[in-house]
């Protein structure tokens, strides 16, 4: 077994560390990248990477990949199962068209060079069974975010301007669900859900508790801050998927002004997309990316995700119980819900994208409107899968944000409505590859405060994907065939020091990592006890000293200190 | 002897029923449990165990019995791995992994109790709720064709009746409306029990459908033994709920109309949200028949009556559900761990099982042990092995081991099985 890998005559593209299409070797040792001086180059397996692209492992930083959403989507659409990715035998069978087994999603992340993905929404009281499911996909390093925006003690805490206390809170949080970050999903909104409502608006009033949105938004990014988490607020906005909200988002966007941080934004707004609708009716809905992208460009705290559709199946499944409710009705299709103890809630139906529905082309066209107004090192790319769609699409996504020629091809066959209500068509701008590598790799691991993931700087983990394009004579914006295939399948995915993939085939099952923070030496959880005491006592259905996730039930946990 | 102090004893988690009550404690010194209801505590309490493992009645090692039951697995063309509901995911996962390396046929005790539930969830998706949602909102809670007095006994008290939470302060405040065709005990607890006759739940259901939308006209004077006039005031109470609960039971999965009472009841539940909140839950038997059907779903995305005689799951209820298998003659083994079919499966079923050889993993003796040919006895998850387990409401609890035993867990025994497997397939 090799322990070193010689990486020979690669063509380098680390945006973290400034390098764009250079010649040059790395060099693998324990896992980590290391200085030519530190590997026996004898010693050392020797990958020749001649013409071929090198960089980092993709990140993919918002995804519903663990927990108990995806899962009862599994359940509730045995149809997406018949899709036979691989047959029993070294590796594990694997299935699934858009919702994947756990298995099936980290072999195919691996097969495209992803090397890490972060589960987006983690019911709190539901970690247990998140990292059961996080614990079962193979090859990738992971993480998962609890979502707190309408939790009952979040929402004590801001009411009663406790701001100890809510930093407390997070922390207890934190280290009780085993997660990474603060998620929070239309704050106030759930709770409303709950008596049949929602919160539309930044200052609608949240049902039983004397507190607004606004409230809560601001609260949670103070407190995040103050505590020193690795990752900022990670905020689904109010009013999603609702003509005329682009506005609300923008709104929102403008409460981090008064916060900032040296390392990282300090409000990461997620899958924009479904949060960019301007006009005031699904009759007359029009796009608001450009608005969007024009403040996130005019500030430097605020980081989003693309949330791109693809054409095709998709299944909605979010913490947003009252929108899925909506798409329900809007729709027609199955929904599944769920209310869940005092923590929020969540909801689930199944969609499909189709190209000559204008409101769904509107969508794709928003998202991509996103990702190419937006500077790229403020936008990551993703599809906010399975919401928007499959994440072994992303190549897709970049071909496209890279080829105003690909673009205009596939304008050719979605609905003309697209011309009226978006701007898509005018956009001159084709992303680069080193762009584009930044929004898949170094910027999503800056945003979530990853120093050691996506680049290729020494010390970095050897988490590496060699793909068979040549930055230096590939014409991104002409051959955007060559440059989807090529991102497809890797030629190479390199994880942990390991080769896990080669051309599209499996090499090795490998398990990785499961990060999670600890912030409660920066916070005073004592504070808490007794409201914590009284709360379980109260309000949930199990016993305080029976909630929350032991560090000794995860596979391969890693925790971080927050300093 | 004296009382032991409560705050001597020690929690833990309850592993019998789907309520998974995790207030209850236990007297080690006694082997005594405390809180438990009946039915706990009969779980939790000095029973007759396997002694040690055997094959064909003769004890042997664990070790000995394990490669014998791998020999089996191997040998056969289509083994039937069958139970589940009532060990912990952990060794579920082993499972369900040992099934898909062997070719053989998944299958939990879902497929003859609340399947239909998942059927139903297919076509219309499912509107719920966790119990503590139920204790802290609900002020309209009906029991549909289940008991939980006899079944799941401090449902009521925890989470569904007397519990108290967030809106509801009082017993007072909540309604509490049984829907039976008998009279069962839950009834006596109820402030109106309706009495239906058997095999018309679903009818009944497409009344109030039609109530809660305004088509009276729609409704005749009489459905199902239940009078028009005491339709509509159910109609109305449920309309007029700020937040009702649904909790449906065999009653409804097992009689006249099956998969499509329970999506009838989804769709009733669907309309009701155009008006106010209302939740559907099914009342789930085993401690973790909900794990059962979870744990697959992950790993090879479905949850009962899967076939991997291909080399990957096929998902088919009336093809490959145990009993469809067994009765078809369609298994040349079988591993039944944590369940008895021989005491509950019809005849023809057993009858096919006397036949096959058949490997038995469990804590205790039943009358499944009578036909095995390898009979591997294991700890008991929730006193003796350690394991995650799902609430019926999906709710994920880390169940106890507190007490040392000789015995392997149902993880140990099945992770060796494996391993043997792998080697054997020249997996490793």
């Amino acid at each position: 077994m090799h322990h070193m890998l010689h990486i020979k005559n690669g063509i380098v593209v680390d945006p973290k560390n400034g390098i764009n299409a250079e010649k040059m070797d790395i060099f693998v040792k324990e896992g980590k990248i290391v200085e030519e001086s530190e590997v026996d180059v004898k010693e050392a397996k020797v990958i020749d990477a001649s013409n071929k692209l090198v960089v980092a492992g993709g990140f993919d930083m918002h995804a519903h990949i663990a927990g108990s959403k995806i899962n009862t989507g599994r359940e509730m659409r045995p149809e997406e199962m018949r899709t036979v990715r691989l047959i029993a035998g070294k590796f594990r069978a694997s299935i699934g068209r858009v919702l994947l087994t756990s298995p099936a999603i980290g072999y195919e992340y691996a097969k495209m060079g992803y090397t890490t993905a972060f589960e987006a929404a983690q019911p709190p009281v539901g970690a247990l069974h998140t990292h059961e499911e996080l614990d079962a996909i193979p090859m990738i390093d992971k993480a998962a975010l609890p979502v707190f925006g309408n939790w009952h003690f979040v929402l004590k805490y801001v009411a009663e301007k406790e701001w100890e206390k809510l930093r407390a809170f997070l922390a207890w949080a934190l280290e009780r669900t085993k997660g990474f970050g603060v998620k929070v999903v239309n704050p106030g909104g759930v709770e409303a859900w709950m008596y049949g409502g929602n919160c539309k608006s930044l200052d609608d009033e949240v049902p039983g508790f004397n507190v607004t949105p606004r409230e809560i938004i601001t609260g949670l990014i103070q407190e995040t801050e103050n505590l020193g988490l690795c990752h900022s607020v990670h905020l689904h906005c109010n009013n999603l998927g609702t003509p005329g909200n682009y506005q609300t988002t923008i709104e929102t966007m403008k409460l981090a002004s008064k916060f900032s941080n040296d390392k990282r934004q300090v409000l990461h707004v997620t899958h924009v997309q479904f949060n960019a609708y301007a006009g005031s009716s699904w009759r007359d809905v029009a796009s608001g990316a450009a608005e969007i992208a024009k403040y996130v460009n005019s500030v430097d705290n605020i980081t989003i995700d693309m949330g791109q559709p693809i054409f095709g199946h998709a299944t909605a499944m979010t913490g947003d119980a009252p929108f899925q409710f909506t798409l329900h009705k809007l729709t027609g299709s199955r929904w599944s819900n769920k209310d869940s103890e005092i923590e929020g809630g969540a909801g689930i139906v199944p969609i499909a994208y189709l190209p000559k529905n204008p409101v769904h082309a509107l969508q794709w066209a928003i998202g991509l409107e996103l990702g190419l107004l937006i500077d790229s090192d403020r936008v990551v790319l993703s599809t906010d899968y399975p919401n928007g769609g499959p994440f072994t699409e992303y190549p897709y996504v970049m071909a496209m944000l890279m080829s105003k020629k690909m673009r205009e091809k596939e304008l050719e066959r979605v609905s003309p409505y697209v011309q009226k209500a978006t701007g898509l068509a005018a956009i001159d701008n084709e992303k680069t590859l080193y762009e584009i590598i930044q929004m898949t790799r170094s910027l999503p691991a800056r945003v979530m405060g990853m120093d050691n993931k996506g680049h290729l700087g020494i010390g970095a983990d050897a988490d590496i994907a060699i793909y068979n394009l040549d930055p230096l004579s590939i014409d991104t914006a002409n051959d955007f065939e060559a440059v989807y295939k090529a991102f497809k399948t890797s030629a190479y995915t390199i994880k942990g020091g390991e080769i896990i993939a080669k051309d599209g085939e499996l090499v090795k099952e490998i398990w990785g990592r499961t990060f999670w923070v600890d912030a409660t030496s920066n916070a005073s959880i004592e504070a808490i006890d007794s409201d914590l005491n009284e709360m379980f006592e109260k309000y949930y259905s199990l016993q305080r000293q029976n909630y929350g996730v032991e560090e000794a039930w995860l596979r391969k946990p890693e925790r971080l200190v927050m300093g | 002897m004296p009382e032991t102090k409560e705050e001597e004893l020690t929690n833990v988690i309850c592993t019998f029923c789907g309520s998974v009550c995790d207030d209850v404690l236990f007297d080690v010194e006694k082997y005594k449990g405390k809180k438990f209801c009946k039915l706990g505590s009969a779980k939790f309490s000095k029973k007759e165990r396997i002694k040690a493992p055997m094959i064909d009645g003769k004890e042997v090692s664990y070790e000995e019995a394990i490669e014998k039951a791998v020999e089996i697995l191997l040998n056969a063309k289509r083994p039937l791995l069958y139970g589940w509901a009532s060990t912990v995911n952990e060794a579920i996962r082993l499972g369900v992994i040992l099934t898909e390396k062997v070719g053989g046929v998944y299958d939990q005790c879902a497929s003859v109790c609340h399947a239909p539930g998942t059927l139903a969830l297919i076509e219309e998706g499912v509107p719920g709720g966790s119990l503590g949602e139920v204790k802290n909102r609900a002020d309209v809670v009906i029991f549909w064709g289940s008991n939980p007095m006899e079944a799941h006994p401090r449902h009521p008290v925890r989470y569904s009746v007397r519990a108290k939470g967030l809106l509801i302060k009082d017993r007072k405040d909540r309604k509490v409306v049984v829907v039976d065709v008998r009279k069962t005990k839950s009834a006596n607890m109820a402030d109106l029990f309706i009495q239906i006759k058997p095999g018309y739940d679903y009818p009944i259901i497409s009344a109030l459908r039609a109530l809660v939308k305004g088509e009276e006209d729609a409704v005749p004077d009489e459905v199902g033994g239940v009078s028009k006039q005491q339709l509509k005031e159910l109609a109305e109470l449920m309309k007029n709920a700020k937040y009702g609960a649904l909790l449906y039971g065999l009653g409804v999965t097992q009689s006249r109309g099956r998969d499509r009472n329970v999506e009838n009841a989804i769709k009733l539940i669907q309309l009701l949200n155009r008006h106010t909140r209302w939740i559907i839950w099914p009342m789930r038997g085993h401690y973790n028949v909900v794990g059962a059907g979870d744990v697959p779903a992950w790993e090879v995305g479905y949850t009962y009556a899967i076939d991997f005689s291909r080399g990957y799951p096929r998902f088919s209820p009336g093809e490959f559900a145990a009993n469809e298998v067994l009765q078809r003659g369609d298994c040349d083994a079988a591993l039944i761990i944590a369940s008895d079919p021989v005491a509950h499966f019809p005849k023809a079923s057993v009858a096919h099982l006397k036949k096959i050889p058949v490997i038995q993993i469990d804590p205790f003796p039943n009358m499944t042990t009578l036909i095995s040919k390898v009979v591997i006895p294991s700890a008991m998850a929730g006193l003796e092995a350690e394991g995650t387990a799902y609430r019926m409401d999906g709710i994920p609890f880390r169940v106890k081991k507190i007490i040392d035993t000789e015995y392997w867990s149902d993880e140990k025994i099945l992770e060796l099985m494996l391993e043997k497997v792998n080697e054997k397939l020249g997996l490793r």
